[in-house]
C-alpha cells in the first residue's frame, strides 16, 4: 500500500507572545520574552512567582457566558487556536466531507483548575458531595477534541494524546500517520495547556523543575546558559491543520509545507530525569528522519526541547551531536521556550508552528537569554543565541520530551 | 414576584445564560431555555445550595419548568 503525502494547510495560536499566529511569530523573531509576574493567583507564598501567561486574556472576547462555564481554560485555548487554524485552512468550507476530518489534540494535564476548584470546594464542605455535573467533562484531557468536533461536525477519528510535554507532538504524529494510511483526509491537531494555578505551579515547584529567578523573570528561561535553573511555565495553545496532499491541491488550499516524519520513543530510565546520554532523544530523531529517508545533512533547523533545566539541555545536545555528527555544527538550533516559556502539553504544537514558519519565512527564531557558556555544553553548536538568523530552511525538526520518558519528534520540509 | 421566585430566576439567568424576560413560570428548562441534561442537574444543585434543601432525584425529575421549581422550593424550604 502506498502511503499518502501529508501537508500543512492551516495554523492557529494563542500564546504568551500573542493571541494570533502573526503576533506570536513577530515576537518570536524579535526575541521577546513572555515572562512576567503571575496574575492568575496570589503566588506570594510560592517559590516561583512568575510565568509566561497569555496576556490580557478575556474569555468574553471569544465565548458567551454559558460556554465559558463549560470550558476549562485549557479547552478555551484549544477552541481559540483551532478556530483560527480552521479558518486559515478554510476547512469549514462547503464541499469538505466532514466525515473525513478528524481531531487529535494534545494536553499534558487537561483541566487542572477545574479539578482544583471542584475538589477544594468539596474539601471545604461538610462531606456532602456537591460536585458540578460539569466537573468531569470540563476536566478530562480529551474533551478539547470533543468540543472542536461538535462545533464543526468533524466526524473523523477523534481523541486526545497524553505524554506530558510531548503530548501535542504525539498528536501531530498520530494525525500524520493516520492520513498517510488513508484513515482521514485532514486533521485539526495541536495542543493546549493551562496549568498556571496553585496546583500546577505548586506541583512543579515541589519537583524543583521551575526557575525561581523571581527578581528577573524575563531572563529566567535561559536554555543552554550555565546559570539556567529550571523551566518557566507557559500556557496557551496552537493548532495545525494537516491534510492529505492531493486533497489539499484539489481544493486549492494554501500549503505551508510538508510533514515528512514523526518519531516516538521512550527513555525507560527515570520518572523525570532524561537519560544522561540522551539515548531516547537520539533514537527519536533518527526514527523521525527515517520515515521518508531524510538524510541528517538535509536538516537546517532543530527547534529543541531545550527547557532550561540543568540535565535536559545537556542530554539533548549530546543526542544531537550523535545523530548529526559534523553536520550538527552547520545547522541552526534554537529553543523558543526561552521566549514562550514551557507550554507543557502544548509545547510541541507551538514549536512545530515555529518550524513551519521558519521554513515559510526563511528565518530562524533565536534562543534568547544567553549570558554564560556552560562547559558541559558544546558551544561550537549554533544555538542562534540572542538574535534571529536568516537562513533558507528546507527541513526543520522539532523535539519534545515528556516526564515519564516520552520522546516525540516531527520533521517538516519545504514543498 | 416572591422572594423565592426572584432568587430562582437569578440562578437560571446566571447558569443558562438566558435573558430575564425568557424566565417565565411556564418556561421549560429543556424545551424553552436551552438546558441539556447536565445543565438541569446543575440547576437543581444550585437550588439546593441557595435554599439549603435537599431535592431527592425522584422529586427533581418532576421539576421541569421555572414554576415547578418555585413551587417545590416554597413548599420545602425551611
Amino acid at each position: 500500500m502506498e502511503l499518502k503525502r501529508v501537508v500543512v494547510t492551516g495554523l492557529g495560536a494563542i500564546t504568551p507572545l500573542g493571541k494570533t499566529v502573526e503576533e506570536t511569530w513577530t515576537n518570536l523573531v524579535n526575541g521577546v520574552s513572555g515572562a512576567a509576574p503571575i496574575t492568575q493567583f496570589d503566588a506570594s507564598k510560592f517559590k516561583t512567582q512568575f510565568a509566561c501567561e497569555v496576556k490580557n486574556y478575556d474569555p468574553k472576547e471569544y465565548f458567551d457566558r454559558k460556554e465559558v462555564r463549560k470550558l476549562d481554560l485549557y479547552a478555551q485555548y484549544a477552541m481559540i487556536a483551532a478556530d483560527q487554524a480552521i479558518a486559515d485552512a478554510k476547512l469549514d468550507a462547503d464541499g469538505i466531507d466532514t466525515n473525513e476530518v478528524g481531531v487529535i489534540w494534545g494536553a499534558g494535564i487537561g483541566g487542572l483548575k477545574t479539578f482544583l476548584d471542584e475538589v477544594s470546594g468539596f474539601a471545604k464542605g461538610d462531606g456532602t458531595p456537591r460536585l458540578s455535573p460539569f466537573f468531569i467533562p470540563k476536566m478530562i484531557a480529551d474533551i478539547a477534541p470533543g468540543h472542536i468536533s461538535m462545533k464543526y461536525g468533524f466526524r473523523g477519528p477523534n481523541f486526545g494524546t497524553v505524554s506530558a510535554c510531548a503530548s501535542s507532538t504525539n498528536a501531530i504524529g498520530d494525525a500524520y500517520n493516520l492520513i498517510r494510511l488513508g484513515k482521514a483526509k485532514a486533521f485539526v491537531t495541536g495542543g493546549s495547556e493551562a496549568a498556571i494555578n496553585e496546583a500546577g505551579v505548586g506541583g512543579f515547584n515541589a519537583m524543583q523543575a521551575l526557575s525561581t529567578r523571581n527578581d528577573d523573570p524575563k531572563t529566567a528561561s535561559r536554555p543552554f546558559d550555565k546559570e539556567r535553573d529550571g523551566f518557566v511555565m507557559g500556557e496557551g495553545g496552537a493548532s495545525i491543520i494537516l491534510e492529505e496532499y492531493e486533497h489539499a491541491v484539489a481544493r486549492g488550499a494554501n500549503i505551508y509545507c510538508e510533514i515528512v516524519g514523526a518519531g516516538m520513543t521512550a527513555d525507560a530510565h527515570h520518572l523525570t530525569a532524561p537519560h544522561p546520554e540522551g539515548l531516547g532523544a537520539k533514537r527519536v530523531m533518527e526514527n523521525a528522519l527515517k520515515d521518508n529517508n531524510i538524510d541528517p545533512t538535509e536538516v537546517d533547523y532543530i527547534n529543541v526541547h531545550g527547557t532550561s533545566t540543568p540535565l535536559g539541555d545537556i542530554a539533548e545536545t549530546k543526542a544531537i551531536k550523535e545523530v548529526f555528527g559534523e553536520h550538527a555544527f552547520k545547522l541552526n538550533i534554537s529553543s523558543t521556550k526561552s521566549m514562550t516559556g514551557h507550554l507543557l502539553g502544548a509545547a510541541g504544537a507551538v514549536e512545530s508552528m515555529a518550524c513551519i514558519l521558519a521554513i515559510k519565512n526563511g528565518i530562524v527564531p533565536p534562543t534568547i537569554n544567553h549570558f554564560v557558556d556552560d562547559p558541559e555544553i558544546d558551544n561550537a553548536l549554533n544555538f542562534t543565541f540572542d538574535k534571529a538568523q536568516e537562513r533558507t530552511v528546507k527541513v526543520a525538526l522539532s523535539n519534545t520530551f515528556g516526564f515519564g520518558g516520552h520522546n516525540a519528534s516531527v520533521v517538516f520540509k519545504a514543498l | 414576584m416572591s422572594d423565592v421566585a426572584s432568587r430562582v430566576k437569578a440562578i437560571i439567568v446566571d447558569k443558562l445564560g438566558v435573558d430575564e424576560t425568557e424566565v417565565t413560570p411556564e418556561a421549560s428548562f429543556t424545551n424553552d431555555l436551552g438546558a441539556d441534561s447536565l445543565d438541569t442537574v446543575e440547576l437543581i444543585m444550585e437550588f439546593e445550595k441557595e435554599f439549603n434543601i435537599a431535592i431527592p432525584d425522584d422529586q427533581a425529575e418532576n421539576i421541569g419548568t421555572v414554576g415547578d421549581a418555585v413551587a417545590y422550593i416554597e413548599e420545602n424550604a425551611k
